[in-house]
Order: structure tokens, then C-alpha cells, then sequence
């Protein structure tokens, strides 16, 4: 109720839509979010009193370890999921359930394999009807041609290349005018080829209007490729373990990665996550023999 | 970017238009098919006639009338109207036992899939119903039902009910999350989740059932007819074709009724595969 009063009052309301490239820039803040999963007797933590901020207009990147909890915490900041404790926080108001201010483009692909790369992108606004006929037509051409698409708008999700349907799920989500994008290891399964234009091509968009972007992925060249902050997780039960602020200059090249400065960020993060890849993997026991051996391989 | 659309457009060509008898006479499976068909016809008549050409007879197979005995029958009763009847009234059955079985199975099914109360209500009776072979319901259908010819359409219903049930419950439970995600984050209400994400979604899994469900239906309308007596020659169908044809003693009428069954089989589910492309373009694929 009270959301419509301040609608009618505001004649721009922040959510209304703005054809074009003009990201609004939302910041989000964890504090202290706990979330498990499993009955009493049964229960796995798999965030534990997890602090951190995104900033406006910054591009977070999540790294840690394959199941430390990283989808969990993308779901419960798309809104997905509740936490058991904590509070997420969207420009200072709780996040109480999914909404299009907060776009997740999905591992693999998760784009509706019955319609076509177009039904695709206009889902959202005709859902919500807040761009029509030819204005939504004209947005949706395009951002198609924007990724390179607009040869194949007309075509099925599975006739589309890997790389081709995570260009389309970049347009089918910055369509919907978010004002935080969030990645969940969005290039994961793409060959190295693919992979390296996806992400100079990403950061492009990203560098054209900083629209706030959080990026979950476990490969540390790709992090540091990308972030302005990087986040670093503890294995489970997950929580920041470091925070290191990239200050390699924008616009960035692939080239980057062999500079001197790329090479400390990654000794500097992969000390930490290797660190806390051999605590989970001390949890066995029978993997002391491999823990001596590779110990004595390192020195 | 552009130049990596043209490069992805030229490995992925497109479809050239051909006619489509060009495209079944210049496909290499058509004749290979064919070949297959003719080479079965011809062992089955040199099987059958083994006596005649080699004074002793083959276990099994020379009891079987050779398929020329079977065309001179075939030729003999396509003429009769009898023969026409029971294609008539078994399609009959099937579909009318087939199509209740849509119209009340996909809505029962989506609804099991959809809101946990009523598949709370409604799951355990159904798993009680669902082993029940279609014809152990024989009886007590001729005895519940008024006429021969609604217990006969029942049990058909029932033979592509619980088929028809379980795919689509288990096509609609097993959407990808992902979809239901996105559209939600989209601004998709409920309505909108079950019209645009879970109805489409599932409907693979419905023309699957449909087309299993289908052949269950032809099994369990031949085996009704069977059972009932059908009645007078052609009211009784292609079941009661078969069924006289072994009281008239005349085995190549049997066989006869038995490939008609397979054809009739064949071209149901031939529809139903036509109706699921057509509604379905996305799993046309390339």
C-alpha cells in the first residue's frame, strides 16, 4: 500500500524504465547472514555469519572453492531464499523476495528453452507490461544486436552455441533495467575460447555504465580479470576470509594478466584459498598421505 | 562482436527448404527400412512354404499361413464392409477412452503437481489404483456400466489415465528451478509461473504420455473387445475381427487382424507425434 502512495507522489519512480544504458547503481550490505540447511538433528551450516558490501557501481567478484556456498549466497541476495539469520540489505531496505532490481543470470544457461532468443528477451517487460509495442521491440533488437545476436533472434535457446546463449541470458537480463546484476559462474562450461572473449566482452558492457555487478566464480585469473573487489570465502560454513581491493586500471585487456601487479593479487589470493582448500581437505583422514606428499612438492 | 555472429552463422547453416516426398525418397533410413520390411516378408514365405519346397516343415514358423495366404485373405475382406466397421469402432474406443483420459488426466496431473494439499489427497489413492491392470477392471466394469460399449470405453480410459497422470506429474515436478527463478525475478505472479513456465514446460512429458498412454489404449481396446463378445461381426472390432477369425478356424483372417492392429497402432501414434512437433516447434531441432 504504502509502495503505491510513493509511486503516484514520485513522478520518476527509480524503478521506472529509461530506454538506453543508464544503470542505476544499487549497493547491497550482508550483515552477519547465517543460513543452514537440514533438520535439528541433520544441520549443515553452509554461511555463517557472513559481513560484506557491494558497492555502487563496483564489480564484486565471489571466489572460494566449488560448494562453499556460493550459490546460496546468490540465492539469498536474488531474493530466492530467506536466512536463517542476518540481514541483506538493498540501498539500506531488506531484501524480502526475488525482483527484476536484482538480475541473475544462472549457471549453464537458464534461458526458457520454448521460446526464441527474442520471446526470450522481452519476457520480462511483457510480464509486467511496463514496455510495450514498438518501444519494446526497438529495446529488444537492440540489446540483441548488442551481443551480437541479431542474426539469431529468431532461433531456439538450443540452437543457439554456449557462448551465443549466455550473450542472449547478458540481454534477456539487462533488459529488465536491474540496478544489480548478479553472475553466478556464468561462463562455467564454456571452452577457454569462448570463455576469454565472454569475459572481455562482459567487462566492456560493465565498463560502458558500471551498472552494480556481483560476479561469483571459483577461477582466480578470471576473478582478478574482472573485480574491482574481490571476496574471498572460507569453505563451509562460508564466510569472508579476505578482501582484496584490485586496483588494475580500466578499461582492462586480457593482457593485464600477465602484468606484475595481476600476478600479486593472484599469489596474494591463491596463498588464501589454497590454504583454505587443504583445511577441507585435512577434514579426511585418509588423505594425509597426499597432504605429505604435496607439501613435499611445494618446497 | 559482430564478427563472432558471422563466424558462429556459418558454422550453422540454414535449413534447406526440400519438398517432403523428396525428402522421404532421398533419405537413405527410408530404404533401408523398406528393405528390412521386404526381407522379413520374404523369410516369413520361404519359412512358411519350407514343406513345399523341402518335403519337411520348420518347428514354429511353418505353422504360420504364409504372407501370400495372408494377402488373399486381406483382399478378400477389404471389400466387406464388416472388416471396415471393426477399424470404425475400435478407433472409436480408443480415441473416446483416449481423449477422457487427456481431458481429465492433464489438469489432474498438473494439479498433483502443483499444490501440495491435493497431492496430499489425492496421490496415495491414486498409487493404490494405478497397479491395477486395466483389465482385472473388466469385470466389475461390465458389471457397473450401463452398456457393453461404455464398460469397454472405460477400462481404455483407464489404460491411458494413470500413463498419461504420472508423466505429466513427473514432467511438471521436474522443470528446472532456474526457469521458475528467472521468471520470478522477472515479476511473474503465479498465474503467470503456471501458464508460461510449467504448462509449456511440461508438455513434452505430456506427449510423451500421451503416446505411451496411446499403445496401452490399443492393447487394452483388443483385449475388452475380446473379453465382452463384442456382438454381431462388425460392432465388435478388430479385437472380435480376431476373435471369430480363431472361432471360424481361418488362420491367415487372424494374422490379417493382427497387422491391422499394428498399422492402426502405427498411424495413432504417427499422430500424435505430428500433433507434439507441431506444438513444439522448439524441439525441432537444427
Amino acid at each position: 500500500m504504502q509502495k503505491a502512495v510513493e509511486a503516484t507522489m514520485n513522478p520518476n519512480p527509480p524503478n521506472a524504465f529509461r530506454p538506453g544504458d543508464h544503470a542505476i547503481q544499487s549497493g547491497i550490505q550482508l550483515k552477519g547472514v547465517c543460513k543452514s540447511y537440514g533438520d535439528e538433528w541433520e544441520r549443515q551450516d553452509v554461511i555463517v555469519e557472513l559481513t560484506a558490501e557491494i558497492t555502487p557501481g563496483e564489480l564484486t567478484v565471489i571466489v572460494g572453492p566449488s560448494g562453499c556456498g556460493k550459490s546460496t549466497l546468490v540465492n539469498l541476495i536474488a531474493g530466492f531464499e530467506k536466512p536463517d539469520r542476518g540481514e541483506i540489505l538493498l540501498n539500506g531496505k531488506p531484501v524480502t523476495g526475488p525482483g527484476r532490481d536484482r538480475m541473475v543470470v544462472f549457471q549453464e544457461t537458464a534461458l526458457i528453452p520454448w521460446q526464441t532468443t527474442y520471446q526470450n528477451i522481452v519476457f520480462g517487460p511483457n510480464l509486467r507490461g511496463d514496455l510495450k509495442g514498438a518501444a519494446l521491440h526497438d529495446e529488444a533488437v537492440r540489446l540483441l544486436r548488442k551481443v551480437g545476436l541479431g542474426e539469431f533472434m529468431h532461433k531456439y535457446p538450443l540452437q543457439l552455441s554456449g557462448g551465443m546463449q549466455r550473450r542472449a541470458e547478458l540481454a534477456r537480463a539487462l533488459i529488465n533495467q536491474p540496478e544489480l546484476m548478479i553472475m553466478d559462474e556464468p561462463f562455467r562450461g564454456l571452452d577457454a575460447m569462448s570463455r576469454g572473449l565472454m569475459q572481455e566482452f562482459f567487462l566492456k558492457l560493465f565498463e560502458e555504465n558500471r551498472r552494480t555487478n556481483l560476479f561469483v566464480t571459483s577461477e582466480i585469473d578470471e576473478a582478478i580479470f574482472l573485480a574491482d573487489r574481490l571476496i574471498l570465502l572460507a569453505n563451509r560454513p562460508s564466510h569472508v576470509r579476505a578482501v582484496i581491493d584490485v586496483k588494475l586500471p580500466r578499461p582492462r585487456h586480457y593482457a593485464m594478466l600477465s602484468s606484475p601487479e595481476a600476478y600479486a593479487y593472484k599469489r596474494e589470493a591463491m596463498a588464501i584459498l589454497h590454504e583454505e582448500a587443504m583445511k577441507s581437505f585435512k577434514a579426511t583422514a585418509t588423505s594425509q598421505d597426499f597432504i605429505d606428499a604435496f607439501s613435499r612438492r611445494t618446497d | 562482436m559482430a564478427d563472432i555472429a558471422h563466424v558462429e552463422n556459418r558454422i550453422m547453416p540454414e535449413r534447406v527448404k526440400r519438398s517432403r516426398m523428396s525428402k522421404v525418397l532421398g533419405n537413405a533410413e527410408f530404404w533401408r527400412g523398406l528393405l528390412a520390411l521386404v526381407v522379413f516378408v520374404l523369410l516369413w514365405e520361404v519359412g512358411a512354404r519350407w514343406k513345399e519346397f523341402f518335403g519337411y516343415s520348420l518347428p514354429y514358423v511353418g505353422l504360420l499361413p504364409p504372407p501370400s495366404d495372408v494377402a488373399v485373405a486381406w483382399t478378400k475382406v477389404l471389400p466387406k464392409w464388416g472388416y471396415w466397421e471393426s477399424w470404425y469402432q475400435s478407433f472409436k474406443r480408443v480415441l473416446s477412452g483416449f481423449i477422457a483420459a487427456m481431458i481429465i488426466g492433464i489438469p489432474f496431473g498438473l494439479m498433483l503437481a502443483v499444490n501440495r494439499y491435493f497431492r496430499d489427497i489425492f496421490f496415495p489413492p491414486f498409487e493404490v489404483l494405478r497397479p491395477i491392470p486395466p483389465l482385472a477392471w473388466v469385470p466389475a466394469s461390465l458389471i457397473f456400466w450401463p452398456t457393453n460399449e461404455m464398460s469397454i470405453a472405460f477400462v481404455t480410459f483407464l489404460g491411458a489415465f494413470f500413463t498419461i497422470v504420472i508423466n505429466v506429474l513427473g514432467g511438471a515436478r521436474s522443470i528446472d528451478v532456474r526457469y521458475l527463478r528467472a521468471a520470478q525475478s522477472m515479476g511473474a505472479t503465479q498465474w503467470d509461473l503456471f501458464w508460461k513456465i510449467i504448462l509449456p514446460g511440461t508438455l513434452p512429458s505430456i506427449f510423451t504420455g500421451a503416446a505411451v498412454g496411446m499403445g496401452i489404449t490399443w492393447e487394452v481396446v483388443l483385449a475388452a473387445e475380446m473379453i465382452s463378445g463384442g456382438g454381431t461381426q462388425g460392432s465388435g472390432g478388430l479385437g472380435f475381427f480376431i476373435w471369430n477369425s480363431y472361432m471360424g478356424g481361418s488362420l491367415p483372417q487372424i494374422v490379417v487382424g493382427m497387422i491391422s492392429i499394428g498399422i492402426a497402432g502405427y498411424i495413432s501414434s504417427s499422430l500424435i507425434r505430428m500433433i507434439g512437433t507441431h506444438f513444439m516447434p522448439w524441439r525441432r531441432m537444427f
